[in-house]
């Protein structure tokens, strides 16, 4: 009883946030309501019992990317979004139709396939399961990942050193 | 009383058509790219769903390798971003048209 | 009564006792603490006047806080303005929910033989947790500074961004030692480890790193950057008074008393005193006891904080940015690699 309610406020809040996200016209609000929508998919995560994929999720997206977000859009200073010029103002009428039409689609599926199932208490996403699979089966992948954040992060440094030597010349 | 599977993948439904709408009608690139995060999360929530449906480890391993792939990628990303206002002083992406300047 | 019941209001005691009346406490304590100990390190008396030695001085300081006009600038971001000293207490709060603060005890309540745990929640994912939560605290500053409207603010808030995703590396890396050597995430498990050697010994490095770390963290000096008040003026918040200053005062005492606590569990054997086991005390007696000591080892630490404080000078920008990305980083990756060494070993 209390995992239902818990599970409708959540998703009411990640909704919530979601259209926050996009709806509004300031980034900082949109980045803090995104921010709002990760802490109730955090919530849903523990209902679904996967404790330590919640707490990452936490630790990764509201502690390292959205403070990377925020801190890109203070230091841009971006003030609020104008308006789109000409025809493009009036995407969203195009935009929502079609919209409705690809949550249509998902939700059928999923009706289709899954309406009964209920949760189950499992011990499926506790960290020593996660962390046999991680390191013996999918050690492969794992490791692939890590070159994956070198290569990002020689990527973004090279980009923002670039702009130096510009400057410079 | 449990709260059914089919619930949770509604919600991901839900979230990741809100995404693609934001990627559709936002200029700014830095709310796309909010709205791409948006979309990656629901997926997450439809691979933690299925997970616990399946009984499987799997999905909560590759939930593990979205987070670190979006990580690269807000990276990268916001280096780029970054990079494109020093030169043209703006950050939406109507008026990042051209190639090469 | 059921035990279910009994269980929920222990829980609900721990939470009232520890994170309100003991961590407001120790921070009122704290305000005076720094002003006398920074008086004494400066030759000066301090604040004596409010009650013997100055006792009632951190009451007087929060009535008057409590009772100063409220002021909003006519510039702010107003929601955001607001909302920002509500969301810095926050997760300095709950990140102690996870520290271990004594063992537990077994007794009779109400006819029901139950357990009582010296800890608030005993979470699986503990350190991972304290790692996730801590990195909220930056919110505050960030959301604050910007909402203020004002150029100094601003630059408070994008320093203190920077400076918490770099800090959080290193001490993320030292968390990972202590973790590999005790094959645990769980906190209490942490403590039981080190009952042969403190981590201090097996793990000097780590300590050592950790506890920079937790410098920069808690934005405290040698690492206060984000609130240089030569330089900003009060940094993010500049624009803040009254009770809502307050806020953001109390949560930096907060997070002091959180990382000294955590320095404590993951360092110094938590609650755990050397050859307590020998003396044969009655149970509650040992009991007591390793909860006292887990106050006196934080409360050290609490004054390790502010005698730091007083001593160095702050540091500069890029100064801060080397010794994170070019000193404690590699050092922090060092340490991983000699501990797995020895473990394989």
């Amino acid at each position: 009883m209390v995992a239902t309610i818990l599970f409708y406020v959540f998703a009411g809040l990640a909704i919530l946030g979601a259209v926050m996200v996009i709806a509004n016209r300031n980034p900082i609000y949109s980045a803090l309501s995104l921010i709002l929508t990760l802490f109730a998919l955090a919530g849903i995560y523990v209902l679904l019992m996967a404790h330590f994929i919640a707490i990452v999720h936490i630790a990764v997206y509201a502690g390292a990317i959205m403070v990377l977000f925020l801190f890109v859009i203070m230091l841009l200073n971006i003030r609020i979004e104008e308006k789109a010029p000409g025809a493009f103002r009036y995407m969203i009428l195009i935009a929502a139709p079609m919209v409705v039409i690809l949550f249509y689609e998902l939700a059928t599926v999923v009706f289709k396939a899954f309406s009964r199932a209920p949760v189950k208490q499992t011990n499926v996403g506790s960290v020593e399961s996660i962390g046999n699979a991680l390191f013996s089966q999918y050690v492969l992948p794992f490791e692939v990942t890590s070159v994956l954040l070198i290569v990002a992060m020689a990527g973004a440094v090279y980009l923002a050193k670039r702009r130096l030597n510009t400057v410079k010349e | 009383m449990q709260v059914p599977i089919a619930h949770f993948l509604i919600l991901a439904a839900i979230l990741f058509s809100l995404g693609v709408l934001g990627v559709v009608i936002r200029r700014n690139a830095i709310v796309i790219f909010m709205s791409i995060e948006l979309m990656l999360n629901s997926v997450n929530l439809t691979f933690l769903a299925f997970s616990n449906y399946l009984q499987n480890v799997e999905g909560q391993v590759l939930v593990f390798l979205v987070m670190v792939v979006a990580a690269a990628e807000v990276a990268v990303g916001l280096a780029i971003i970054v990079a494109i206002f020093r030169i043209r002083e703006t950050v939406h992406v109507d008026d990042i048209k051209l190639l090469k300047w | 009564m059921s035990v279910e019941t009994l269980n929920v209001i222990i829980a609900l005691v721990k939470i009232i006792l520890v994170v309100y009346v003991a961590m407001m406490v120790t921070d009122l304590i704290l305000i005076l603490a720094e002003r006398r100990i920074s008086a004494f390190i400066q030759d000066r008396l301090g604040p004596n006047r409010v009650g013997p030695q100055g006792i009632l001085q951190p009451l007087a300081d929060g009535l008057k806080f409590l009772l100063k006009e409220e002021v909003i600038p006519n510039h702010v971001d107003r929601f955001l303005y607001l909302l920002a000293p509500a969301i810095i207490l926050t997760p300095a709060l709950m990140t102690f929910a996870v520290v271990p603060f004594g063992d537990q005890i077994t007794t009779y309540i109400a006819g029901h033989l139950v357990t009582i745990r010296f800890q608030i929640a005993d979470l699986d994912v503990g350190i991972l947790y304290i790692v996730a939560i801590a990195s909220l605290g930056v919110y505050g500053l960030v959301v604050g500074g910007y909402a203020s409207n004002n150029k100094y603010s601003l630059l408070g808030g994008l320093r203190s961004s920077a400076q918490m995703i770099s800090y959080e590396l290193p001490m993320g890396l030292a968390i990972i030692s202590v973790v590999m050597m005790t094959g645990s995430l769980r906190l209490q498990d942490i403590v039981v480890d080190q009952f042969g050697m403190w981590n201090i010994i097996r793990q000097p490095l780590a300590a050592i790193i950790f506890i920079v770390a937790a410098f920069a963290e808690t934005n405290r000096l040698p690492f206060d950057l984000p609130e240089a008040e030569q330089e900003l003026v009060g940094g993010y918040h500049t624009e803040y008074s009254s009770m809502k200053f307050a806020s953001f005062f109390l949560a930096e005492y907060t997070n002091m008393i959180t990382a000294s606590a955590l320095i404590v569990t993951l360092f110094f054997g938590g609650w755990h005193v050397p050859f307590l086991h020998q003396a044969n005390l009655p149970v509650l007696w040992e009991q007591i006891i390793q909860i006292l000591a887990f106050v006196i080892k934080t409360g050290f630490f609490l004054f390790f904080f502010i005698w730091v404080r007083w001593t160095l000078p702050r540091f500069r920008y890029d100064q801060l940015m080397n010794l994170g990305w070019k000193a404690l980083l590699p050092l922090g990756l060092l340490n991983i690699v000699i501990t797995a060494a020895v473990m394989a070993l």
